[in-house]
């Protein structure tokens, strides 16, 4: 057989730029779909499921029958498939690259956990089965829970709270009932500028008065202040550990021993407890309570704004008071789930039940899986890399982006830049917009709030060096263009599926829901 | 050591030090007090495992366990067995919706903003209401939140709660109130074919600032919720409406149409999975002028600067990370994945797939509950219900249900595990009958059942 060898060329032929990207008809761009909603496509009478024919009974709805039109549109299975998949590549994710968003730790998520998470006997069991057939789910819990209370060195861990933001809750009920059960009717939480926007919210959502307390020069709570404002008023002082600045708080043993002196407890928000997990544990710091987003430093996926799960690991004098239900591996080995019914006897003083249910059990197991496959040496390698990829960040660029406080020593796990020295009318979010151009997702922007146009950068520990330095170079540019007053960035992004949103536009006349156009023509 | 999941080898660590100016990652940790730094890894843990290894390991643990597929499976109270296509799964494993974050940056995270306005139109549709929001933890925390929220609306502490509203809700409802000092009302049910309505409109009053009500309720009773809503509105009080299982909107009328103000619920159903309680999906929708009250995410329509549709997270005054301490809920990460699951699951099935799920699921029940009365010992409480209904039998349920288990079975909820200080309910078991029961699972349920009592 001859082979044919008169294969047809492809190397493009130059082309005017002009003529590089004439509109299409139908408004895609090769592999980039746009996509309607299902609403435009779909139709009532589409549906992708079968179902077998319902035997005729004599119905027992009452008078209540559904006879209105609901409006929900069905599409056949390959649209539905074509349609989700069309949108989720309109995403930016950690599986395309680098997500250095600070304080929100975007590590890998191992594929492992999801197997994992998905085997019948996890994915499959209805949390009320009796106890007898869920052995293995509470062995899950409890062993998940040895694990953080070993890793924090703390007393006792609530695993019911569902976000980091329930887990703030949990904590701040387990102080308000541990001061309560003393009849001590403390109104005050005093919270840090730089405080996550959760921490003031959580504790006014408790009925606490919230007073800030001030940040110094080189960027961590300022003592002095704290220590004179501290008083028989002050039930709690939350702080975050790491904190919002990428600064390990040196002062944190000092700042407990004071509250406690003052009678009061220290919350530690533990959002960034990736930086120091297997390093130092809260419990020698003296934290009486702090919550551990499994979302971020144990690897569950994000999922686009959670789930997430909120463990929070207690010190003796609070683990008293947390929620229902939990779990107690008994003398013969057996695991029982302490409920209502049963805790009289157990943990009389417990605050009561903050979720249906026992928790995001979908996130313990993946967790778990996590925390087996890196074991304690692994766990340890994981603060150190995290570390390590930030200082590196930070001190490749900060000869060209200000770095409020790189003169004061390293940064933890996130590296902390400021808008000044940029040109005038050129801010924050141009770069982080032209960021978006260069295939990265922009760092967090305006956060924390001490820092005048602050970029906070978090690459996490599962970075390679190369992704580092291909993330640095785009920075670096966008620094310079922004510097040198580089309108065309005030453009970015240009490249994404959309250009800049008009959010103003969204706020002012929120379109919440579809309306059906014939619909909203009529009510004109 | 290599690690699978850390890319760095010991050279690149090394240049990199180097570049940042220090010569061991010691020099990283200088502001951590000498007496808090670890010297080596934490005692009694073990070092790092094999994918392997940790698979081994968890499916050991996943093995004690009794799956629900494997056996007659009839529990509900607030957590259902539906089949969830397969394209569901596999949708939501696309890495670009499961490794994304929320979606702050919006023109690179059009995929998941689309999906939260398509996700908020069918919640409201479904529960009959104008808007919705972007979703919440579960149904339980959910609740709460719409008592919260009807507070700052009426300016009013009390809320009624029926005696037919799940009892872990009620008990959620009940922690934070004695923080926020919310006056809750609340009595155990009566094994009745009626609900308390009545009792609930008696007792509404110019203080009461909602009742709280759930549809099907915790015995899987359903009734008119009209009269309830009029008697709240005449007083210039909120109607809550609490919906466990959605799918009965597919055959029942929308709480929102009875007049609900406020319509929560728990999402778990379509497109979830039973997961040992968790992640859920609580839904939170709420008529029009009531929106800037609510809590949570809201994702709304605009365009782009080349005038192109395009959709962003909006009304954030309302939230914490604007807000701070005057935020209207400390809610922050939501349930996006779950909510996810939902709108495919909901895009698959469409109005008339969701109306033949709900008339398969109320025909099936209706002939599990004929069947299951006529076992000797066994008296069904309910007139009207969905696909849920509650039993009473001559034994204590909690230990039927035990003992049902050890036979292969998994029969219902005992409603001793749901009131365990309500001594009087110690017989009553609330049974769920979805199009994943059939026909034989029934008669292995009756035929144990029948066994057990006699």
């Amino acid at each position: 057989m001859t082979m044919l060898k008169e294969g047809r060329p492809t190397a493009p032929t130059p082309v005017e730029e002009a003529h590089m990207a004439p509109a299409t008809a139908t408004g895609n761009r090769a592999l980039m779909l746009e996509e309607k909603l299902i609403f435009e496509i779909g139709s009532t009478d589409t549906t992708g499921v079968d179902f077998a024919v319902s035997p005729a009974v004599d119905s027992r709805l009452g008078n209540l029958a559904r006879t209105d039109a609901i409006g929900l549109p069905g599409l056949s299975e390959q649209e539905t498939v074509r349609h989700y998949t069309r949108l989720s590549r309109q995403n930016y994710a950690i599986d395309l690259g680098l997500f250095p968003l600070g304080s929100c730790t975007m590590k890998h998520n191992p594929r492992l956990n999801e197997k994992v998470a998905r085997m019948p006997g996890f994915a499959d069991i209805h949390p009320l089965q009796p106890q007898s057939t869920v052995q293995g789910a509470l062995g899950v819990i409890n062993e998940l829970a040895v694990w953080l209370i070993k890793l924090t060195g703390m007393h006792g861990v609530a695993m019911t709270p569902k976000a980091g933001a329930h887990g703030e809750l949990c904590g701040l009920l387990c102080i308000r009932a541990a001061l309560e059960a003393r009849g001590d009717a403390r109104q005050v939480v005093l919270v840090p500028e730089s405080a996550h926007g959760t921490n003031p919210a959580t504790a006014a959502f408790c009925g606490y008065k919230v007073e800030d307390i001030p940040a110094t020069p080189d960027g961590r709570v300022d003592l002095e202040a704290l220590k004179a404002r501290l008083g028989p008023d002050v039930a709690a002082v939350m702080i975050t550990n790491p904190n919002t600045c990428g600064l390990f708080e040196r002062d944190m043993k000092v700042i407990s021993d004071a509250v406690h002196a003052a009678g009061a407890f220290v919350y530690c928000d533990g959002a960034n407890f990736n930086a120091i997990v297997g390093r130092v544990r809260p419990g020698d710091l003296g934290v009486d309570a702090m919550h551990i987003n499994l979302h971020k430093t144990f690897s569950t996926p994000h999922g686009g704004g959670g789930p997430g799960s909120g463990p929070v690991v207690l010190s003796e004098a609070l683990a008293p008071f947390g929620p229902l239900p939990y779990t107690a591996r008994m003398e013969d080995g057996s695991i029982h789930l302490i409920e209502e019914e049963n805790v009289g006897a157990e943990m009389p003083q417990s605050f009561g039940r903050m979720s249906a249910f026992h928790g995001q059990m979908g996130m313990f197991t993946r967790a778990l899986a996590y925390i087996l496959s890196h074991g304690a040496d692994g766990l340890r390698q994981v603060a150190e890399d995290a570390v390590l990829n930030a200082n590196y960040v930070l001190r490749s660029l900060d000869d060209v982006l200000d770095a409020p406080f790189g003169a004061s020593g390293p940064c933890m796990h996130e590296a902390l830049f400021s808008d000044k020295g940029l040109a005038e009318g050129f801010t924050t979010l141009d770069i982080a917009k032209g960021l978006i151009d260069e295939g990265f997702h922009p760092m967090t922007m305006y956060f924390p709030l001490v820092v005048h146009g602050a970029m906070l950068v978090e690459p996490t520990e599962t970075e390679s060096k190369a992704a580092l330095d291909q993330f640095i170079l785009a920075l670096r540019s966008l620094a310079e263009r922004a510097k040198a007053g580089d309108e065309a960035l005030k453009g970015a992004p240009y490249h994404a599926p959309r250009r800049r949103l008009d959010e103003t536009l969204a706020a002012r006349k929120p379109v919440l829901s579809w309306i059906d156009p014939d619909l909203a023509e009529a009510a004109e | 050591m290599k690690l699978r999941y850390l890319p760095l080898t010991d050279s690149d660590r090394q240049a990199m030090l180097a570049t940042i100016g220090v010569t061991s990652i010691d020099d990283l940790f200088v502001d951590v007090p000498a007496e808090a730094r670890l010297a080596g890894t934490i005692p009694d843990l073990p070092d790092h495992a094999s994918e392997m290894a940790v698979e081994r390991h968890m499916a050991a643990l996943a093995r004690k366990n009794l799956s629900a597929g494997e056996a007659p499976f009839f529990l509900g109270a607030g957590a259902y067995k539906h089949h969830v296509p397969a394209s569901v799964d596999h949708l939501i494993q696309r890495g670009e919706f499961l490794t994304a974050y929320t979606p702050y940056q919006p023109e690179i995270a059009q995929g998941t903003l689309q999906v939260l306005f398509e996700f908020q139109t069918q919640v409201a549709r479904l529960l009959g209401c104008d808007v919705a929001n972007a979703s919440m933890y579960d149904g339980s925390t959910a609740c709460w939140e719409a008592i919260v929220m009807a507070r700052r609306i009426t300016k009013r502490g009390k809320a009624l709660l029926s005696s037919g509203l799940h009892p872990h809700y009620v008990s959620v409802a009940q922690t934070m109130a004695k923080f926020t000092g919310d006056d809750l009302a609340y009595e155990t049910p009566e094994l009745d074919s009626k609900t308390d309505s009545q009792k609930l409109i008696a007792a509404i009053d110019k203080d009461t600032s909602c009742v709280v009500v759930q549809y099907p309720d915790i015995l899987g009773r359903i009734e008119d919720l009209t009269a309830l809503a009029d008697a709240a509105h005449a007083v210039g009080a909120l109607l809550v409406a609490v919906v466990t299982e959605p799918v009965a909107l597919g055959a029942i009328k929308s709480p929102g149409a009875m007049g609900a103000d406020i319509v929560v619920g728990e999402g778990q159903s379509i497109g979830v999975g039973l997961q040992f309680g968790g992640p859920y999906l609580g839904l939170f929708a709420c008529k029009q002028k009531y929106v800037r009250q609510m809590p949570g995410r809201l994702c709304g329509e605009t365009v782009d600067a080349a005038g192109k549709r395009g959709f962003v997270l909006t009304l954030s005054t309302r939230e914490q990370h604007i807000r701070r301490e005057k935020a209207t809920s400390n809610i922050c990460t939501n349930s996006g994945l779950c909510a996810l699951a939902f709108s495919i699951h909901m895009t698959l099935l469409g109005e008339k797939g969701l109306r033949d799920l709900a008339t398969l699921n109320h025909a099936l029940a209706v002939q599990a509950a004929n069947r299951l009365a006529n076992v000797p010992g066994v008296t069904l409480v309910n007139d009207a219900f969905f696909n849920e209904f509650t039993l009473v039998l001559s034994k204590d349920a909690r230990d039927v249900t035990r003992s049902l288990a050890d036979k292969g079975v998994l029969g219902g909820v005992s409603l001793g595990r749901l009131f365990p200080h309500a001594p009087q309910l110690g017989q009553g078991l609330v049974v769920a009958v979805t199009e994943t029961v059939t026909a034989e699972d029934i008669e292995a349920f009756a035929a144990a059942l029948t066994e057990e009592l006699a």
